[in-house]
């Protein structure tokens, strides 16, 4: 059986997983290991006017506690937002400072103010606990209303009413004529609910300080742990990158909130400096509520317009998004560059203007989350033309079918130029799969067992393969977002794959090295993917924006294709014949038309002996490349979701659910289905069951699985994950990722099917059996 | 200080123990067995599932004093060499992504087929997604899981 491009190759990776031999920060266990925990403000907004740690430090085990006047002392940089965005006005952003240990004030309940190092966890914990702090509580604002009323609390000096930045794109006045010109405009208020992202794997991190060599090690469960080595280096001097490796072993899930270097990571690295310790903190689960970083959390109000025909003429957004206490890693690029870039959707819109008003609030830090800015793009968009197709009387396909985009490549008023895609086919393919034609009889069905059946597709779209570098650059980026590879092949034959990219549960480690198999015809069991280790892999950029198989694996080809380069000059060499009649197949070097051969050990050991080379070639067998991406790849597809809703009680059930997806090239189908299933997941936890929720004093409500609702088994459907795939134009194997698609254009789908259920189109996220019983009924209220 | 004995995958072991400590941390810390895992505080998530006296519990509701003279059977210790079926069904169907959850969704749907084999009931798609209730992954989607623990059934 094949096991290059297009194969369900099993996977390679699971023998440790499912053996219990996988090796996750937290079973990383040093000598002489003390542990880490953190004294967190239990207020959302206070001034920290004295800490006494004396009854903490005379606790059994104690080691040390430290402050954030002591980590600032020692030189240790503030937490760095890296993407600047500029306001309206031409003003930079106003960002706060963020120190890892809070010093004079603390902003949102969780932030750390101190940490405790002791012989045992629960020692530290203790002694946590028993730090006592004078807090002088101060009025908190948390959420985007509090924040923006009139007198609200400051809660960053520079920022004042809260306002990080008031961004916009597109051409208003331009935009507002052709909704004076529409014949019919659509207007909504959109909430985009607060999302905690809940890698099963809590945040850990092990710290080393070797004092004989000023060098520290961190193992950390991170999506990118070059980036993090950069930024602790560059920005919180933890030490030059030189004298400091990290290391992402096994990392049980990331979905974002893995890409930041968090205060912990910092806190710990620094206290295995000042105590000479290996360091060790994991987070338990209340922690991570409170500490990861959260994701969507939008308020926007939105009018689109639509011509005598249907076709939409002008759309119109404004967007206020809620960053929390402070600015995460990516968290400005998330509401702007990644959110209204896409609100051309797969439409033709001639006429697109978006204003996004950045806020502080009292609430844990916002950045990216498995889609980020694209689903909330995706929501708005597709639950738009939705309720527009419903108030002008017009079936929602043939609404959407109207305004496709379909010539290509194709410039959207708002940056993104999309390079390929068929839109009508994917939705046509998955109007087949879903029975859309005969879903009037099943309606009639339930309607006589007393229920409420409704459908709603979306026909999302998303921007992956992030991202050209000199385009986010001039955005404002910090960082170029290439990838780098290098390929190791050894005297024996097989070949060691190095990658900037980092796998968290993608199956890179198959899926890599079906790549090379796919190029070499060698069996994948003699390739190796190695990632994760600064040491090992000199830089890359992780892991995050569905880029590991559109950059990460366009790295691999270009280094690939070097390394074949060398091997057919070698092998022409070797066999005495003209290097175009080299073939490479089957894992052996043949000269076409002959029985002149090489076995693939004969062409590692000839480049290694170095005895009988060509004129000018080096020994060796091993090319590394960097890939920076000429484009966006727009991934796209369509979404239907059926669902029957009970209107005793407003419970819901989803009958079934179809996705037809054009990833471009797909490498291993099992695994990409994979990925659109556990989006889809997501997507549903979006649209159905998860929210944060936050007092208005700031407590966090719902920081625990008994709180907050995550997706059980017994919530789902099973899936039908269709492809209908048109090449990416842009990179090598003419791939457009498919790691965010499900949770981009699942919820638009599974509103739009409840509200047809329920005939109301105000329902907002995540519509429990509360909300759907309430629209059910205010409908019924409205029609009497 | 509590001292307990019990057989951990076959093998007796023991030791003075905290009587505040969970099994759980028996198993990862003190016996070094780092299959089993912990996902959350408050016993929702599954990922600490074994098996004790061949019922499946969650070693993080469990004390380790309460396991004095148990029969414990973790991850590890489920294949006598090889692989189980359960094991090897979650491969052949892409069960698992990160892998965290796995150990304890691995241990659940060993206990589940068992104890519907013993009860002589069908485990069929609907009756799976209802007993994973304890289980939480996020990355499958649980598609993927429901077929490897009903293949796995088929075979165990």
């Amino acid at each position: 059986m094949s096991q290059g491009i297009g194969a369900a190759v099993k996977r390679k990776e699971d023998k440790r997983f499912t053996t219990g031999k996988g090796k996750y920060t937290d079973d990383i266990r040093m000598e002489n290991q003390a542990y880490a925990a953190f004294v967190r403000s239990p207020h959302a907004h206070a001034r920290v006017n004295n800490m006494d740690t004396s009854a903490a430090e005379a606790m059994d085990g104690v080691i040390a506690i430290l402050n954030g006047a002591e980590l600032t002392g020692d030189g240790i940089g503030n937490i760095i937002c890296g993407w600047a965005i500029t306001s309206k006005d031409g003003s930079p952003m106003n960002m706060g400072a963020w120190s890892a240990l809070a010093t004079e004030k603390t902003r949102y309940v969780g932030d750390a103010v101190a940490i405790v190092i002791a012989e045992t966890n629960a020692q530290a914990r203790a002694a946590a606990e028993a730090v006592e702090i004078d807090y002088e509580e101060l009025p908190v604002a948390a959420s985007l209303a509090a924040a923006l009323a009139d007198g609200a609390p400051q809660i960053h000096e520079n920022a004042p009413g809260n306002i990080v930045y008031d961004w916009e794109i597109g051409e208003n006045d331009a935009t507002e004529a052709a909704l004076a010109d529409a014949a019919h405009i659509t207007e909504m208020d959109i909430t985009n609910n607060r999302l905690s992202p809940n890698p099963m794997e809590p945040r850990s991190a092990v710290a080393i300080y070797d004092d004989a060599e000023d060098h520290y090690t961190l193992y950390t469960t991170s999506q990118n742990p070059h980036v993090a080595r950069l930024v602790l280096s560059a920005f919180y001097n933890v030490a030059p990158e030189h004298k400091l490796r990290v290391i992402a072993p096994d990392v049980g899930g990331g979905f974002g909130s893995k890409i930041y270097i968090y205060p912990e990571e910092i806190a710990c690295l620094w206290a295995s400096m000042k105590t000479n310790r290996s360091v060790k903190w994991t987070s338990d689960r209340t922690e991570a509520f409170l500490t990861d970083a959260h994701g969507r959390d939008h308020v926007t109000k939105a009018r689109m317009g639509f011509d005598q025909d249907g076709r939409i003429v002008g759309f119109k957004v404004s967007t206020k998004a809620n960053f929390g206490a402070y600015m995460s890693l990516f968290s400005s690029a998330v509401p702007t560059y990644l959110y209204a870039t896409l609100l051309s959707g797969t439409y033709n819109i001639p006429n697109i203007y978006c204003e996004v008003l950045g806020v502080y609030t009292n609430t844990v830090p916002v950045d990216a989350y498995r889609g980020a800015g694209r689903p909330e793009a995706s929501y708005l968009v597709e639950r738009m033309i939705e309720t527009a197709a419903r108030e002008l009387g017009k079936d929602p396909a043939d609404l959407r079918n109207i305004n496709f985009i379909r010539e290509f490549p194709h410039q959207t008023p708002v940056i993104m130029n999309y390079d390929s895609g068929d839109f009508e086919g994917n939705m046509r393919q998955a109007m087949v799969a879903a029975d859309w034609a005969g879903f009037g009889a099943r309606k009639a069905e339930s309607a006589m067992r007393g229920k409420l059946r409704g459908i709603g597709m979306s026909c999302y779209i998303e921007a992956c393969g992030i991202a050209p570098s000199a385009a986010v650059g001039s955005l404002g980026a910090g960082v170029g977002l290439w990838e780098s590879a290098e390929v190791r092949m050894n005297p024996v034959g097989t070949i060691e794959v190095l990658t900037g990219s980092h796998s968290h549960g993608q199956g890179h480690e198959t899926t890599f090295a079906q790549v090379v198999a796919d190029r070499f015809g060698v069996p994948i069991d003699t390739v190796q993917i190695v990632h994760g280790d600064t040491d090992k892999v000199q830089f890359g950029m992780g892991t995050y924006g569905s880029r590991s198989g559109p950059v990460g694996m366009s790295a691999i080809v270009k280094a690939l294709d070097k390394l074949e380069v060398k091997i057919r000059k070698l092998a022409a060499h070797l066999l005495e014949a003209s290097e175009a009649d080299i073939v490479i197949e089957d894992g052996q070097v043949k000269v076409d038309g002959t029985n002149k051969v090489l076995a693939w050990h004969e062409v590692g050991l000839a480049a290694y002996t170095g005895h009988n080379l060509p004129e000018g070639m080096e020994p060796g067998l091993k090319e590394g490349a960097f890939y920076d991406p000429l484009n966006f790849t727009f991934p796209m597809g369509c979404f239907i979701c059926e669902v029957e809703v009970d209107p005793q009680t407003g419970k819901t059930e989803i009958l079934k659910f179809v996705a037809s997806d054009d990833f471009g090239t797909i490498i291993n189908p099992m695994i990409v289905e994979g990925q659109v299933h556990g989006g889809i997941a997501q997507g549903v936890g979006q649209a159905m069951l998860e929210e944060v929720r936050y007092s208005e004093d700031g407590q966090q409500l719902s920081a625990s699985y008994m709180d907050y609702a995550m997706p059980r088994a017994d919530d789902l459907p099973d899936f039908d994950v269709l492809h209908h795939s048109t090449p990416c134009t842009t990179n090598p194997l003419g791939m457009k990722g498919c790691g965010e698609a499900g949770a981009i254009g699942t919820p638009p789908a599974v509103i739009n099917a409840i509200t047809d259920a329920i005939g109301n189109n105000d329902l907002s996220m995540p519509a429990t059996p509360a909300k759907v019983w309430a629209a059910l009924n205010s409908a019924k209220v409205a029609a009497e | 200080m509590s001292e307990i004995k019990m057989t951990v995958n076959g093998k007796p072991v023991g030791g003075d123990v905290a009587d505040n400590m969970l099994l759980v941390e028996f198993i990862r810390e003190t016996l070094r067995l780092t299959g089993t895992h912990v996902g959350c505080d408050t016993s929702q998530c599954g990922a600490c599932v074994v098996h004790v006296d061949g019922k499946a519990v969650k070693s993080c509701t469990m004390l380790a004093a309460a396991a004095d003279g148990a029969e414990v059977t973790t991850i590890e210790g489920v294949a006598n060499g090889g692989l189980h079926p359960m094991q090897k069904a979650f491969n052949d169907n892409h069960g698992l992504q990160c892998g965290f959850c796995t150990p304890g969704m691995i241990m659940s749907g060993i206990d589940m087929v068992n104890r519907y084999k013993a009860e002589g009931k069908t485990l069929d798609e609907a009756a799976i997604r209802h007993e994973l209730e304890g289980n939480i992954c996020r990355c499958t989607g649980y598609h993927n899981i429901v077929k490897s623990i009903s293949q796995a059934a088929g075979e165990m």
